[in-house]
């Protein structure tokens, strides 16, 4: 049965959305890319959660390395070692990634990336070029090394047992979740203290909220609509940043009181060489430089570890400003 | 002597309490704040991509509300109005279709009650006992009632004879945000039972589960539920995109790895007592409860051992099983005040029987991660404290 719902979805509409790669390469543009231009590419792009070879930084995903390991205790799983089909890598990469910057790539950014995550496997020489033309000529070595879901033949053929007495003679404690200790603290308690505490004690609230009262004079009164703006903006920071309550260091420093404060100054951030030195000079984060930088944050300052393309119209630029004012001063 | 709160008058007796617009769409009782989703920090790179968990263990019954059902994106959760939403159905169809929010609501609807298990849940509890608290250990799972069309309703007005023989044929389903995360299902499974869902719990999806549309996939691992679905592709191969290659595949002690395991396995864990459920009322009646689930057809016994697995007693099931649902059960037992080595054991109606730890391990070796549905051990001490442990 038909219910006539729905168009008929038009072929620039298909065109769009229908990007996926098939292993045999179906799907894939023409273009092209080495692994020479890759290592750029992915410097500026992946390295700051994916190392600068392609090793992996902090929880991020390592790309490279753990040849041979699979069978090992705990296994190092990475492209070259691990992923069966380079189709993957090309799609993954064109559709998810950079991580909060995705779809920004353009085709031969990809080959290039491509080519150099397969350089930094030894997989190729660093002249190496990958094409569409060239893709299917490059095997993965872990390619025949999955089976099909074979639990049929070898589980359940075998967990089908319930013994209810007499099962076993003795029964010994061999591993306690105690000694390990990494469950995570019950905040759900603490919020309730804080709150009990927020309540029975009203003056240490008229305190708390008297202080920013007394910074405020220099402030000059936000634009709430050009806050919400810039907290839309915001979303393109959020991967890397956090601000506001319970704001920490990520990928990027925490935002609290970022404007107007001095360069290079939040708590326990590792920042790069040219932003410790913009430190030592004493330079602030006006809302001037601040503008600046996110216009074009290594155009701004060579050599600073914030991979991000920059913020084009400046109305985004003021709205952000605004919004960080908000939240964070 | 006598309960000051039965002898004098108190305040709630006296006073008035909240008018009726107070919170327009409710919110638990301040006294519940505790009954929250966590998240395990150490776990993932960042809180955006990342998981928590459905506190089950403060739960009862069997459906989870959304607002404390546990939370997996891999590129945050987005927000996307029905107005922007559109589906598309292309690949080898009689003909490519563009649905909009409101063209779904004008396809017959069906409601099912489906559990959704991420395939990693348990998978910390591998290597060995780590995180004390069944919502850590077994927390990635919720069970709502869900409203939507029919998977099948959908090809089929797209049209099939174009694909010609389906048992090779597949849909690739893809989400709209960032992470496209893309899943690969076989056209019988798609055809089955899978439903294009826009109700949770009778309510519109929640944010983070996928608003406005996400994907059902009875029994299977809930990557493949994809949020946000925007795609459904027919294909004659799997995409074997990132997360049917570098995720959610299992390898095996001689290193090889296997994939497309979609079914989840039966599995139960007991939520009370256990270690953010101490027995804090001494020796006498204590009922003992749990969840249990299959994802290959319906719950029809639970098991329950005090010591360590040396003798079983089957526990009552507070409903019959139902197909790709979670289950209650219930021991209503008494505590003697000594010490316990509580475990569940759960079997289904193709005969399974949920293995130990040691029977995964002596088949998968040490290196699997996902797809653990072994017995879990809570050991309860005189005091009716509870700990995650594993015994031999």
């Amino acid at each position: 049965e038909k219910f006539g719902l729905g168009r008929e979805a038009l072929p620039e509409e298909i065109a769009a959305w229908n990007v996926d790669i098939a292993p045999d390469g179906t799907g894939l543009p023409a273009g092209s890319g080495d692994a020479f231009t890759g290592e750029e590419v992915f410097a500026e792009a992946c390295a700051i959660c994916h190392g600068d070879f392609a090793e992996g930084r902090d929880n991020w995903p390592k790309l490279a390395g753990g040849e041979g390991t699979l069978a090992d205790k705990d296994p190092l799983k990475t492209v070259g070692s691990y992923w069966p089909y380079l189709s993957t890598v090309w799609d993954y990469v064109n559709r998810s990634m950079p991580f909060g910057n995705a779809q920004s790539l353009t085709a031969d950014e990809v080959y290039a990336i491509t080519a150099y995550i397969l350089y930094s496997n030894d997989l190729v020489d660093d002249d190496f070029v990958l094409s569409n033309e060239n893709f299917m000529d490059v095997e993965l070595p872990n390619a025949e090394g999955f089976i099909i879901d074979d639990r049929a033949e070898t589980e359940y053929p075998i967990f089908n047992v319930a013994c209810m007495s007499d099962c076993k003679e003795s029964v010994e404690i061999t591993m306690r979740a105690a000694v390990l200790d990494v469950t995570p603290e019950d905040e759900g308690t603490e919020a309730e203290e804080v709150a009990q505490t927020e309540t029975e004690a009203p003056a240490a609230e008229e305190v708390a909220a008297a202080e920013p009262a007394e910074e405020a004079p220099a402030m000059a009164a936000l634009d709430m609509e050009l806050v919400a703006a810039g907290e839309k903006v915001f979303k393109k920071c959020k991967s890397c940043h956090t601000v506001g309550e319970g704001a920490k260091n990520k990928t990027g420093p925490g935002l609290n009181m970022i404007v107007g404060a001095p360069v290079g100054a939040v708590d326990g951030f590792k920042y790069s060489k040219p932003m410790k030195a913009a430190a030592e000079a004493g330079q602030t984060w006006t809302e001037e430089e601040l503008a600046a930088f996110f216009a074009a944050p290594r155009k701004y300052m060579k050599g600073t570890k914030m991979s991000f393309n920059g913020l084009k119209k400046e109305a985004d630029i003021a709205a952000v400003i605004e919004f960080l004012k908000n939240n964070g001063n | 002597g006598p309960d000051p709160l039965i002898t004098e008058k108190q305040p709630w007796a006296q006073e008035l309490g909240a008018g009726v617009d107070e919170t327009p769409y409710g919110l638990p009782i301040k006294y519940e704040s505790d009954v929250v989703r966590r998240n395990v920090e150490w776990l993932t790179a960042d809180p955006i991509s990342s998981i928590n968990f459905t506190p089950i263990h403060a739960l009862d019954g069997t459906i989870t509300p959304q607002g404390c059902a546990f939370e997996r994106h891999h590129s945050g959760a987005i927000e996307l109005r029905k107005e922007d939403y559109r589906l598309m159905i292309n690949g080898l169809v009689d003909k490519p279709l563009i649905f909009t929010y409101d063209d779904l609501e004008r396809f017959p609807r069906e409601n099912h009650v489906y559990f959704c298990e991420c395939a990693a849940n348990t998978g910390m509890e591998w290597a060995g006992a780590q995180l004390n608290g069944a919502q850590f250990t077994h927390g990635m799972v919720h069970n709502m009632e869900y409203t939507g069309v029919t998977l099948r309703t959908l090809l089929e007005e797209a049209g099939l004879d174009t694909a010609g023989d389906l048992k090779d044929k597949w849909v690739y389903v893809e989400g709209a945000d960032a992470s496209s995360n893309g899943r690969s299902i076989p056209m019988e499974k798609a055809l089955d039972d899978c439903l294009v869902a826009f109700k949770a719990n009778g309510e519109a999806l929640r944010m983070e589960h996928g608003y406005p549309v996400r994907l059902v996939v009875p029994g299977w691992e809930g990557n493949m539920w994809v949020k946000w679905l925007r795609r459904i592709e027919v294909t004659d191969h799997a995409v074997e995109s990132r997360e049917e290659t570098s995720k959610y595949t299992d390898t095996l002690e001689d290193g090889t790895s296997r994939k497309w395991t979609w079914a989840m396995d039966a599995k139960s864990v007991i939520t009370s007592p256990s270690p953010q459920m101490p027995i804090k009322h001494g020796k006498g009646p204590l009922v003992i409860t749990g969840l249990a689930w299959t994802g290959r057809g319906a719950i029809t016994r639970v098991d329950v051992s005090k010591d360590g697995g040396k003798t079983w007693e089957t526990a009552r099931l507070a409903k019959p099983g139902e197909k790709m649902a979670l289950t209650r059960f219930y021991l209503d037992t008494t505590w003697d005040g000594e010490e316990m080595l509580l475990q569940s054991r759960a079997m289904d109606d193709t005969g399974y029987v949920q293995p130990t730890k040691a029977q995964l391990r002596e088949v998968r070796g040490e290196n699997s991660i996902y797809h653990n549905n072994c017995i879990q051990t809570w050991w309860v001490n005189k005091d009716g404290e509870a700990e995650n442990v594993e015994v031999s």
